[in-house]
């Protein structure tokens, strides 16, 4: 793609022209939008820039993370920098993790329609739908892999017709799966130890003690 | 018919200001034919096949509970008075489908219920609210109770 | 060799009643049926949508009967059906299948929403349910299986609403039905009829009204109490939730009620056919193992 070539989009309703080899967050910076919400890791990590669009002369109704879509010529964008739902307290040591651990604080679930919205709006391509299925019938396993790589971005909550908040589901279902299921990593387990033990002390004295362009050296030569 | 307009007099207000009705909206015009048409429409059930025998209410096992007997829900249907969709019967029905195989005129009264059901819900009238339910109920129910229930209780 | 069919388990078959399914794989297998699970099935989203107009409500069951067609065609099952336990399921599959057969304007309205799915025209798949199955199989069958015949046992079954109507989906005479009848005398035991037995438990109403359910549950329990049976069989979770997890709630209410054990039906058949691993009576509540004990079954 040749740098100098531009594309129409649709900011919340207004026009602009923006290079094409931008994503759409870079172009909405382009275009004079300073993001104070919406934006996080820019890195396709963090879940914070959900994203809707629709292309001019189609009527499907796209989603994305805006820092890693690049823009296109005709769409029509906003961003969803905050999506609304409660986040559910336990206590992760006093969950009963059986089956109707999900139905006790996500009885919503029990509405889903399996109609697959939540899959299509996925920007990680999960199976969302699965999982939230998976979650209604008591099994904690599938709803955990089969979330994994969740980002918790939440546009498949805002999508559900049944109003239920998927990514809360699959979060609580890691949860359990992790806590109760797979149980401790010893190689996590390790580590604190010989943090505690102080071995690393000498090392992070020394990093500390270096400047600035030493440090980014030694960060680019890193295995 | 006397106790059906009692039925419509013991709406809570806020729900009646919710939902926008009157409890003097008794209407034999235009609007009664529409409510008529439309409740048969979603049913798919011919209203005017009931001779009012009776049988529904004779099987229903929870018509103990109900204010307005299901036959007289016909009844009233018939004549396009909306008094069922403010009565607790159309939400204290089951679907347990004993009338539908009662019915000597093979009427679908539980379809008629839901029809009516059907109408509140889409105005976004709820029945049930997950709030009010204790979770530790929630987590021994059997799916299939909460995923029924929700179905034909909760907008 | 045995019969490979698709089984639809549903939700409450993986949690509340996994003795249910479990019992039902084992004595199954016993008869010569092998149950292949349905891959990547969802929710049936019971009960089954009554308005004419209902499209979105389809979508769950349909979405099913996509995958019965999918592993039919994958020739992992020998044939079309689809068996099912839970009552509900069985409902709410069987009446979508009809309506998308039947109904052409929501047939096409299925097509458009469900586009990543290949189309389903209905009729393709039929949804059965397991007691039928048996009664084709036949009750001979049942009785030649027999390791230990449960001689003595005094058994009430309970039908519930789902297995018998509506008209045309019901599996036997709703007004006189038979089909547990006969199973029970196959599996050796003695029926003890109830004015209730298809009557309504107060189904989804437990969830909010408890106290509806209890009365409706408690005028069953009584009947086949005073019948003189010693456990209640039956089919679907829900009833068995209400008739049985619930029996010591409703006997806060009506305290004159006895206990009574309540079994799914396919628990009475793997203990009838020796399958003791896969009775699972330490999830039904009340505990029937004592009574049982008593009867000389271990």
């Amino acid at each position: 793609m040749n740098g100098d070539e531009m594309v129409t989009v649709y900011i919340m309703g207004k026009r602009h022209r923006v290079p094409a080899n931008l994503t759409i967050m870079k172009a909405m910076e382009y275009a004079g939008y300073q993001l104070r919400r919406g934006a996080g890791c820019r890195g396709g990590f963090c879940g914070a820039c959900s994203t809707i669009y629709r292309m001019r002369g189609s009527f499907r109704l796209q989603v994305a993370l805006a820092c890693q879509k690049m823009v296109e010529d005709g769409m029509i964008i906003t961003q969803l920098p905050f999506i609304p739902s409660e986040k559910k307290r336990y206590n992760l040591e006093k969950l009963r993790p059986d089956p109707g651990v999900f139905l006790e604080y996500f009885p919503e679930i029990a509405r889903c329609l399996s109609c697959n919205t939540c899959t299509k709006a996925c920007p990680q391509d999960l199976m969302v739908m699965d999982y939230v299925q998976a979650a209604l019938r008591g099994d904690i396993k599938t709803a955990a892999e089969l979330s994994f790589d969740c980002l918790s971005c939440g546009l498949c909550a805002v999508r559900c017709p049944a109003e239920i908040v998927p990514y809360h589901i699959g979060q609580l279902a890691r949860r359990l799966y992790s806590r109760y299921i797979v149980g401790p990593s010893h190689q996590v387990q390790n580590r604190v130890m010989e943090i505690e033990k102080g071995i690393y002390d000498e090392e992070i004295r020394r990093l500390k003690s270096l400047d600035i362009n030493m440090l980014r050296e030694i960060y680019s030569r890193r295995g | 018919m006397m106790n059906s307009k009692n039925v419509l007099d013991s709406v809570p207000e806020e729900i009646e200001m919710a939902l926008g009705v009157s409890r003097q909206s008794y209407r034999y015009g235009a609007e009664s034919i529409v409510f008529k048409a439309r409740v048969e429409e979603l049913s798919g059930q011919n209203i005017n096949l009931c001779y009012q025998c009776g049988a529904c209410s004779s099987g229903c096992p929870l018509s103990k509970e109900m204010d307005l007997l299901p036959s007289k829900v016909i009844r009233l249907v018939q004549l396009g008075r909306e008094d069922p969709l403010y009565s607790r019967t159309i939400w204290i029905c089951s679907t347990c489908f004993e009338c539908e195989v009662r019915c000597p005129r093979g009427i679908d009264i539980a379809s008629v219920m839901e029809a009516l059901r059907q109408i509140m819900l889409r105005r976004k009238y709820s029945e049930v609210r997950l709030e009010s339910i204790d979770p530790e109920k929630l987590r021994g129910l059997p799916q299939i109770a909460l995923i029924s229930n929700l179905r034909k209780l909760m907008a | 060799m045995s019969l490979r069919l698709a089984y639809y388990p549903g939700c409450t078959l993986k949690t509340n009643a996994r003795n249910y399914e479990a019992s039902a794989i084992a004595s199954s297998k016993a008869l010569g049926i092998e149950l292949v699970e349905l891959p990547r099935w969802n929710c049936c989203g019971t009960v089954h949508a009554l308005a004419k107009d209902d499209v979105m409500h389809y979508i769950a069951p349909v979405r099913n009967l996509i995958r019965v067609e999918q592993l039919k065609n994958s020739g992992l099952v020998d044939d079309g059906r689809l068996v099912t336990l839970c009552e509900m399921c069985y409902n709410t599959l069987k009446r979508a299948d009809v309506t998308v057969k039947e109904d052409q304007e929501r047939r096409r309205k299925l097509r458009e929403v469900m586009e990543e799915e290949p189309p389903y025209s209905g009729g393709g798949v039929e949804v059965i349910h397991l007691l039928q199955l048996i009664r084709e199989v036949g009750w001979e069958r049942v009785k030649k299986r027999l390791v230990r015949p449960l001689r003595g046992l005094r058994v009430a079954p309970y039908y519930g609403c789902l297995l018998l109507r509506p008209r045309g989906i019901g599996i036997d005479d709703a007004n006189n039905p038979t089909i547990f009848e006969r199973l029970i005398e196959s599996l050796g035991a003695e029926v003890v009829e109830i004015p209730f037995k298809a009557k309504c438990c107060g189904s989804y109403q437990t969830v909010h009204m408890g106290h509806v359910a209890s009365e409706l549950s408690y005028r069953i329990l009584r009947q086949a109490v005073e019948g003189g049976a010693d456990v209640i069989t039956l089919a679907c979770p829900l009833c068995e939730y209400n008739l049985g997890e619930r029996q010591g709630e409703i006997r806060g209410l009506f305290p004159d009620l006895k206990y009574i054990p309540v079994l799914y039906f396919t628990q009475l058949m793997a203990l009838a056919f020796g399958l003791e691993d896969s009775v699972g009576l330490e999830m039904n509540n009340p505990d029937p193992r004592p009574l049982l004990r008593r009867k000389g079954f271990p």
